[in-house]
């Protein structure tokens, strides 16, 4: 017996759709391996992880301000990937839009006033924008791989955010802990739904929303899929690729430092050196489980929301390392890609014998 | 039976029942082919009649689901191309698989078994290769030669290991007139030598001319068997599409061509790449009411020339002249919003999306040219949709199901296609790389006729093509392309095979290094 992969004559709307949810599963049978390896009972290691924080209402919340950033942060990705633009700097842009959006309230903390929160929010999404063009145009002009530069950059955006909250940016009454002065009531993304959740999850779903009828209705929204799949055919039809690295970029990069200053400003209400648990990374996942979709990304947003709850969820009640939020992560990418091969090859079991015509002259 | 008269004692190749499944679609149906020892054998059919499918499963790239091989009188199964090689079947691809930055040497080397010693390959390739006929010097560099040099690469690569049986993909598609007769006294003298050539071409005037046997295949299945002299190109196209082919008419023979629609003005471009080809002041006047025909080898700047005209590739802005407006710098779009339309060669992944529908690859090349398909920056689904189905109709574009993905398509079907979404437009300027490259005999016709009765209605058709056949038959005047320079158009009464040939084998270059 071996395996082959035959070539589907198109893509497989079946499978598009299948392929996350085979790759959910898959993920939950290696997640059980490793806990049994790592000598716990795997039904109770994956109740604790997967079920648990579904059947408590603060772990719900929880898992929805989690999942939050990682919807924002994997529409911006999902129209960099569509376009073959390969932003992995996402972790990069977040900071860098926090730390934008923290200029108002730590430099000018007396501006308090009805405009604070919006002009805060627009230099956050400024900055993080600011920052994603830095590969967008390193790439157009020079053609560098945006791979390699959004990715380190995120490390320059790590250092200067350590920078600013231990040194210039410092509360000058913390006690020289490292981390800015709290921001004021007027710098603060309001809660809504009875404190239930923050002001930037409605935020958050309702650009989700114009993403998803930009990317399936309007002439932006083909120009994005086209130049994605066949750049060539794209500049015949008349687009420009480099334009649309640079609005891919800004774009990703607005909606990541959008997210960087709406986690600041609404669960942490100051800046600290580690403001953000990898959502810029766990973001990519995100966008690629979505099916590169907003509508899709939602879901997937909240999927991997879980898997932080899950993970000190399992770190608490079991002693299990809390690594395992990351590895689990890893695996669920993983998985999704290699499933996604699906879409396009279909598999055939072939036996080793030569075909049955021939086998009975042998 | 045909067949058993021709087998003998030197039958070489007996394929009995050969059947092959792809899915639902019967490649192969129980398909009987003799290839006899020092026999040029054609095989012929339409694109997709399975001719591929069938030589594959003779070199070892597929398996048949059914039937059997016999190699010399003994049942033999060919599990991959090194036991058909080890058999003596050798294989000249169509696409040649060679590494431009490496010698002629250590692209055959990189293919023989056991290559042994460079310096002693280089003087067998040397010794075979002049033996021949196809002189090569193992020392130069792949990208440095033109395409007919690369194809005896291929060839010599076959021949060093000593083939009984030697199949040809479409070897003439690529060569000038003077370089495939060579071609053809070497394969003239491996015959005499009691080697065997299957022999696949669409050009049924070089079958006629060298091929003592030819077998027709349709839909998968053997139609027919034939002595390629005692047939024309007529009748062998007709065997082959299984009806007459309906022959184009230019209509009035002299057009009354009018004013200017697009002119080229000392057109110059450098090579983007170092394989890619300079333009060299290409100067080229066309009227309304004609169809001019640019003639080449592959690879000698047709498809910069083609990118310079659509505006892919920006020239200065005099260079390129569309209804008298200058135009050289300007974009694909505002060129199309003149009424011009283009239709690139490479179908899949330049003039179509793959994974997109028909219906939005329609709005790939209309999105911006008054169709009402885009309102608002929203695209209008509805009106793409009427769009397809009228394209469809119009062209006689067959696919299995309603609006599927452009990939799915067949080769021929999806050319009707991008073809038919620019006619359908009635441009002023119609441009065209390879209008029928592989596309089967009726679709031809139905294209090339649509050509002209785009020109006679007032347009500007430039054809950009290395079928000679095809040129002849729709072109008013005819220019040739060769390493990036343009000879004068000439009227095609006043041109034939012989000139173009020459002028196709450098006397373009002369021509316009002389103006």
């Amino acid at each position: 017996m071996r395996l082959e992969l035959v070539k589907r004559k198109e893509r497989s709307q079946k499978m598009a759709l299948l392929s996350p949810i085979i790759a959910i599963g898959l993920t939950a049978l290696a997640a059980a391996l490793i806990f049994a390896i790592s000598g716990h009972n795997p039904l109770v290691g994956l109740y604790k992880f997967f079920v648990e924080p579904l059947t408590q209402e603060w772990s719900l919340q929880a898992t929805i301000a989690k999942a939050t950033p990682l919807v924002l942060i994997g529409c911006g990705l999902a129209v960099c990937y569509l376009s073959n633009n390969w932003n992995i700097g996402a972790e990069g842009q977040f900071v860098v839009g926090a730390l934008f959006g923290s200029a108002l309230p730590i430099l000018l903390p007396e501006f308090e006033s009805g405009a604070t929160l919006p002009l805060m929010l627009i230099f956050g999404a400024v900055g993080g924008a600011l920052w994603a063009l830095i590969p967008a145009v390193l790439k157009n002009w020079f053609n560098t791989n945006e791979i390699l530069t959004s990715l380190m950059l995120v490390y320059v955006a790590s250092l200067a955010l350590d920078y600013l909250v231990r040194g210039p940016w410092r509360d000058p009454d913390g006690y020289n802990f490292p981390e800015s002065r709290m921001f004021s009531d007027a710098a603060t993304v309001p809660d809504v739904f009875g404190g239930a959740m923050s002001l930037s999850t409605p935020i958050t779903i309702v650009i989700a929303l114009i993403l998803a009828v930009v990317l399936a209705k309007t002439l932006k929204g083909f120009e994005i899929r086209v130049m994605g799949e066949s750049p060539r055919a794209g500049s015949f039809a008349g687009f420009s690729a480099k334009r649309l690295t640079l609005f891919s970029f800004a774009l990703a990069g607005g909606l990541a430092g959008l997210a960087g200053t709406m986690e600041v400003s609404g669960g942490l209400n100051q800046l600290l050196p580690t403001i953000s648990p990898g959502y810029g990374f766990t973001a990519i996942i995100v966008a690629f489980l979505g099916r590169l979709n907003p509508i899709g990304i939602i879901i997937a947003g909240f999927v991997l929301a879980l898997s932080y709850i899950g993970g000190e969820a399992v770190q608490s009640a079991m002693g299990v390392s809390n690594k395992i939020a990351s590895v689990i992560q890893g695996l669920l990418l993983f998985f999704v890609l290699a499933c996604d091969t699906l879409i396009l090859y279909r598999i055939r079991f072939v036996s080793h014998h030569a075909p049955a015509g021939e086998a009975s002259h042998v | 039976m045909v067949q058993q008269t021709r087998s003998g004692m030197d039958v070489l190749l007996d394929a009995r029942g050969l059947t092959k499944r792809f899915g639902d679609i019967l490649a192969n149906d129980k398909v009987d082919l003799v290839i006899n020892k020092g026999e040029i054998h054609a095989l012929l059919g339409e694109n997709g009649a399975g001719k591929s499918t069938l030589v594959k499963m003779f070199y070892g790239s597929l398996e048949p689901d059914g039937g059997e091989i016999l190699w010399q009188g003994q049942k033999v199964s060919i599990g991959n191309p090194a036991a058909a090689r080890e058999l003596g079947i050798g294989m000249v691809f169509q696409h040649f698989s060679l590494f431009e930055a490496l010698t002629v040497v250590e692209n055959i080397a990189l293919a023989l078994p056991n290559p042994g010693r460079m310096t002693e390959l280089a003087k067998r390739i040397e010794s075979v290769s002049v033996d021949y006929g196809l002189p090569l010097n193992p020392s130069d560099i792949v990208a440095d030669l033109p395409v007919g040099i690369r194809q005896r690469i291929e060839i010599v690569r076959c021949l060093l290991q000593e083939p009984q049986l030697i199949i040809m993909d479409e070897p003439t598609s690529v060569l000038t007139p003077q370089e495939a007769d060579l071609l053809f006294l070497t394969l003239q003298r491996l015959a005499s030598e009691g080697c065997a050539v299957l022999y696949i071409s669409h050009r049924l005037e070089e079958v006629q001319r060298i091929c003592h046997h030819a077998t027709i295949l349709r839909h998968g299945k053997v139609v027919s068997e034939c002595n390629p002299a005692n047939e024309t190109p007529a009748t062998l196209a007709s065997m082959m599409v299984g009806a007459d082919v309906a022959s184009v008419s230019a209509g009035a023979q002299k057009p009354k061509t009018g004013e200017i629609r697009l002119g080229l003005n000392n057109l110059s471009a450098k090579a983007a790449s170092p394989f890619a080809t300079a333009l060299n002041s290409i100067s080229l006047e066309l009227h309304a009411g004609e169809v001019v025909a640019i003639a080449g080898v592959a690879g000698n700047g047709q498809g910069e020339l083609f990118d310079a005209i659509s505006g892919e590739l920006p020239v200065a802005q005099e260079m390129v002249r569309i209804d008298g407006k200058s135009c050289g710098s300007r974009s694909i779009t505002w060129r199309r919003r003149q009424k011009a339309a283009f239709v690139p060669e490479e179908r899949l992944g330049h003039g179509a999306v793959p994974g997109l529908k028909l219906s939005q690859n329609i709005v790939l090349t209309r999105h911006a040219t008054g169709d009402r398909l885009t309102g608002g920056g929203f695209v209008s689904t509805a009106r793409a949709n009427a769009l397809e189905k009228h394209i469809k109709q119009e062209f006689d574009v067959r696919m299995s199901h309603d609006d599927p993905e452009a990939r799915s398509l067949s080769g021929g079907n999806l050319q009707k296609f991008v073809v038919g979404r620019e006619l359908d437009r009635r441009p002023g300027v119609l441009v065209v790389n390879q209008p029928t490259w592989g596309v089967d005999a009726g679709a031809a016709a139905l294209i090339r006729q649509a050509l002209i009765d785009l020109a006679r209605s007032g347009s500007a058709v430039l054809v950009i093509s290395q079928d000679l056949d095809e040129i002849f038959e729709i072109a008013d005047r005819i220019a040739v392309i060769s390493r990036g320079y343009l000879s004068a158009a000439e009227p095609a009464e006043d041109m034939n095979r012989e000139r173009v040939g020459l002028l196709m084998a450098g006397g373009a270059e002369a021509q316009g290094e002389v103006a």
